[in-house]
């Protein structure tokens, strides 16, 4: 038995993996969530700004970690989108223009069909140069962007009237999976500039290391899909759509499933590495005697 | 001299950044330096491209083992800059419409769209959702109880387990007066507390770290840009 | 008997109304309102400040005005007629289908709600912030630098009464010399920087400095020999990032070090690289080491090159590379994201020793996991220093632990500090407060 078990292929542990996201996923479990206060604070800053507030939304992620971030983006676009706040869509991540495009056709221009480019939203798109964007960005927006991404001067935009730079905004929310994202928005923006309050969304292996930075530079995180299916609850309570949760809105809380038995399937497999090892050192000490 | 001008421009640049962190006027200095770089970076680009084709072709005409990823690597580096900077099938831009090369080269519609779309998105994600597995095999293997600071490790890898997920509300049952010991605010106090603490003692060493080093590149004592360490 | 009755309940009512009058009076202005620069900014803030005016009760606190300019005033007026002539010309053009000259109804009801519009006149200020009652000051910023602004000020009450206007007078940003809001940022960087070098010229006088070992560091040369002992290359990886990265500027210097050890053990060292500068660097680095070590024939420019930037393209590469060539040694120094565990769970798979540094906390726990050494943080940034083993680079090092010890006595006063405040002791207390909101937050 110990045998067996000592010379177990890591590939069944990649199998179990495997099974354990694939089967609730064909067949999701019916959770429920309670909001932390951290995704409470997150909703509550942005709740609490008067409609029509100029928010600047940073997509600092990739294809690679959307399935993490994703749900959370339009969970907050869809926040940001019934409270009629003015959204300045920017990226740091090159791949994160893309994903800001297409979030925008399906959340804010489905909540808020009404919603004018130029006038309600506008996407900056993205510029390479990593933190320096912020850093010249907080300053002079204009020296780091000279149109929008669809070519028009910012001076033709009238939402850009009196916004020379980040300092103008009433709110940041950057959505990031590493290097740059949050942590960068912390030193160069938030720190420097406490004035714009940030929120953040982020992968849960970086969420660990921006807990230093709440609540002072940091007003509310979503860490990870647990902090989206938290998220997507408060906001379906609040803003239903005919008194019913938004379809967008629920992919958040549909991922709980899957994280639910991986998490407990990675449980089992510390229990187990640590029972072969205890009856290694068992048999090792009855070899010696 | 060879080495003296590097040098030079090298603590230049650096002290320039220094001083306009604390400058106001300085302030646009700094942000020339990063401007800088980010062009030198760009050119660098080619050669980094150059340098795979070489090695590619090489390794093609060699026959050597595993040339056969040699030849998709090539072909996928082709297709995207032929369809990226030719802007092949773009649909010209709306406010643009006599200037069919006014479109984004990678707009949702462009060829260029697809292949991101449909194909380098759903790789890198399954790169990324690769990490689940590897996961798994590293917890079975490294988590072991070998001594007293291992069980610490353990237990507070359980609890955050369990407490992120659904199921730790079956603890929302516990009276309000022990609500302290419901998994998601032990969670909550993990993070806050013990995590952050630990964190912060972390990340101070390594600014004191950062500092000594760059502080050695600066003074040039370490000099990785010369060759010289 | 009516007639009384009557008189009495409207003077009653009168009463009422006066009463409720009173009670909604308007609050008395604020005095000796100033506008005046920020000192000790970037220029773009500026500072109002004001006094309570005496006898006041019901403020609940006050409002700053800034004055538009002819320009500005100008320009919104237009906004306002061009706004109301666009709502205008809609309602009329979908409320008269039928006509046959809607076109032309609906632009005259849209020049009527233009000239309203404009005939209502603009009001020649903005809000741009409030302060709370006992705040007998505002900053306004972000101003633009070096144009005059004026502003005004008046106070309000709970039910929102405005009192009349007190002029604050103009003020223009101007940019001073040095942040103010640095002011204790400056000395405490040049003490760092005086320690660290104090310690180096100590070293170099010829003092002994002792360090404590890094295992990791010392597995180094165990590591790069087991490569040459097994005919397999050593795998290196400085990191995912640009030369404009410190971890990946450490991860070139400490790939000095091993690029030497491994000329003088006569092992293969292959870099692959996610950065084309980070080659460049690497190529230059590794050669010397090669020149320095006599072994400059064995120096093979092609071992170390560039994949690509994009982070999971880099990681199939070095994974498919890890699993054909099953290099004997993978030492990773650098910044790590996600590739962390998928680059050493593959190293582990085919036995490689594994050695690695990073000052990216959160990648941390899985290198711990995966790999046989991992130098953490303020360790990896000492390895370069250690490895070189020369008296400047050890005084660096032992610099690095004074600051670094320093630091640890700030935090004990300050924990002391901040615990006697808790107990009420006024005298700790500010001394914390000043050390965590004036010190520490510069």
């Amino acid at each position: 038995m110990l045998k067996f078990l000592e010379q177990l292929d890591r590939r069944v542990a990649f199998l179990l993996m495997g099974l354990a996201v694939a089967i609730p996923i064909l067949f999701p479990l019916p959770l429920s969530y309670k909001p932390s206060p951290l995704a409470q604070s997150a909703f509550d800053a942005i709740d609490r700004l008067p409609d029509g507030s100029k928010v600047v939304f940073s997509f600092d992620y990739d294809p690679a970690s959307s399935g993490e971030l994703q749900p959370m983006s339009n969970a907050l676009v869809y926040h940001c989108a019934r409270k009629r706040h003015k959204l300045y869509f920017m990226a740091l991540w090159a791949p994160g223009k893309t994903i800001c495009t297409e979030t925008i056709a399906t959340v804010l221009l489905k909540y808020r069909p009404d919603a004018a480019y130029g006038e309600d939203y506008v996407e900056l798109g993205y510029q390479s140069g990593n933190e320096g964007v912020i850093k010249i960005a907080a300053t002079d927006l204009r020296q780091q962007y000279k149109t929008d991404i669809k070519g028009t001067p910012l001076e033709a935009i009238p939402m850009m009237e009196g916004v020379n730079n980040l300092q103008a905004m009433d709110l940041l929310i950057t959505i990031s999976a590493g290097y740059p994202g949050s942590k960068e928005w912390v030193q160069y923006f938030s720190t420097p500039f406490p004035r714009t309050r940030m929120i953040t969304g982020t992968t849960g292996v970086q969420s660990v290391s921006l807990y230093p930075y709440i609540p002072n530079q940091i007003a509310g995180m979503l860490g990870a899909i647990k902090g989206a299916a938290e998220y997507e609850t408060i906001v379906n309570e609040q803003y239903p759509v005919n008194g019913k949760p938004v379809p967008e809105l629920g992919e958040g809380q549909r991922r709980m499933g899957p994280q639910l038995v991986a998490h407990m399937l990675m449980v089992s497999l510390i229990l187990l590495g640590n029972a072969i090892f205890f009856m290694q050192r068992k048999a090792r000490r009855e070899g010696r005697r | 001299m060879k080495r003296a001008v590097p040098t030079l421009i090298a603590a230049t640049v650096g002290f320039v950044l220094v001083i306009a962190f604390f400058i106001p006027a300085t302030q646009s200095w700094g942000e020339t330096a990063v401007v800088w770089f980010n062009i030198l970076a760009g050119v660098a680009f080619i050669l980094g491209g150059g340098n795979l084709v070489k090695v590619q072709l090489e390794t093609i005409s060699a026959r050597r083992k595993g040339y056969g990823y040699a030849i998709v690597t090539l072909a996928a580096f082709f297709a995207m800059l032929a369809f990226g900077l030719l802007k092949i099938g773009v649909h010209p831009q709306a406010q643009y419409p006599l200037h069919p090369w006014a479109g984004p080269h990678d707009a949702p519609s462009s060829p260029f769209g697809w292949m991101y779309e449909y194909i380098f998105s759903p790789i890198t994600a399954t790169m990324f959702a690769s990490l689940a597995f590897y996961v798994a095999s590293a917890a079975f293997r490294a988590f072991r109880a070998k001594n007293v600071e291992a069980i610490l490790l353990l237990g507070t890898a359980f609890l955050v387990l369990v407490g992120n997920t659904a199921i730790a509300r079956i603890t929302d049952a516990l009276p309000e007066s022990l609500a302290f010991l419901r998994l998601d605010s032990i969670v909550a106090n993990l993070m806050t507390y013990l995590s952050t603490g630990a964190w912060r003692a972390i990340t101070i060493g390594i600014a004191i770290g950062v500092a000594a080093t760059s502080l050695r590149v600066l003074l040039g004592i370490d000099r990785p840009y010369l060759g010289r360490t | 008997m009516r007639a009384p009755i009557v008189r009495f309940a409207l003077v009653s009512c009168a009463m009422l109304v006066v009463g409720a009058v009173r009670t909604h009076a308007a609050p008395p202005p604020p005095v000796e309102a100033s506008a005046h620069d920020l000192p000790w900014d970037d220029g773009t803030a500026i500072e109002i400040t004001w006094r309570a005016p005496e006898s006041a009760t019901n403020i609940a606190g006050y409002r700053v005005y800034r004055l538009l300019s002819t320009e500005e005033q100008k320009r919104a007026l237009r906004d306002r007629r061009v706004a109301a002539a666009d709502v205008a010309w809609k309602a009329a053009y979908e409320s008269n289908t039928s006509a046959s000259d809607r076109i032309e109804l609906a632009t005259a009801a849209a020049t009527a709600a233009a000239e309203r519009a404009g005939a209502e006149g603009m009001p020649d200020e903005v809000a741009v912030g409030t302060a709370a009652a006992n705040a007998l000051r505002y900053v306004a910023a972000p101003v633009e630098s070096g144009r005059a602004i004026a502003f005004r000020v008046r106070s309000f009450d709970a039910d929102g009464n405005e009192s009349p206007a007190a002029e604050a007078g103009s003020a223009a940003a101007t940019i001073e010399i040095f942040l103010g809001t640095r002011a204790w940022f400056f000395p405490l960087l040049i003490g760092l920087c005086a320690i660290i070098i104090g310690c180096i010229l100590l070293a170099r006088a010829g003092r002994p400095i002792k360090v404590r070992r890094i295992a990791g560091l010392d597995a180094i040369d165990e590591a790069v020999g087991r490569a040459t002992e097994m005919g397999r290359p050593v795998l290196y990886i400085a990191g995912v990032q640009d030369m404009d990265n410190v971890q990946t500027v450490a991860g070139v210097t400490i790939l000095g070090r091993v690029a030497k050890i491994a000329a003088e053990y006569d092992a293969k060292i292959e870099v692959p690289t996610a950065r084309s500068l980070v080659m460049t660097a690497a190529r230059d680095v590794v050669q010397t080491a090669y020149f320095e070590a006599g072994r400059h024939d064995a120096y093979n420019p092609d071992t170390i090159r560039y994949i690509t930037d994009e982070q999971f393209g880099y990681v199939a590469y070095v994974a498919g590379r890890m699993v054909r060539e099953k290099p004997a040694t993978c030492i990773y120094m650098g910044q790590f994201y996600a590739e962390s565990l998928l680059l050493s769970e593959n190293g582990n798979a085919i036995n490689a020793i594994q050695i690695a540094g990073t000052a990216e906390s959160s990648q941390l726990p899985f290198f711990v996991a995966a790999c046989d050494y991992t130098l953490i943080g303020e360790e990896f940034f000492a390895a370069s220093a250690y490895l070189a083993g020369e008296p400047t680079q050890l005084g660096s090092l032992f610099g690095q632990d004074v600051s670094k010890l320093i630091a640890m006595v700030v935090i004990v006063a300050g924990v002391i500090l901040s615990t006697l405040g808790g107990l009420g002791l006024s005298m700790p207390k500010a001394a914390s407060d000043y050390l965590a909101n004036s010190i520490l937050a510069s």
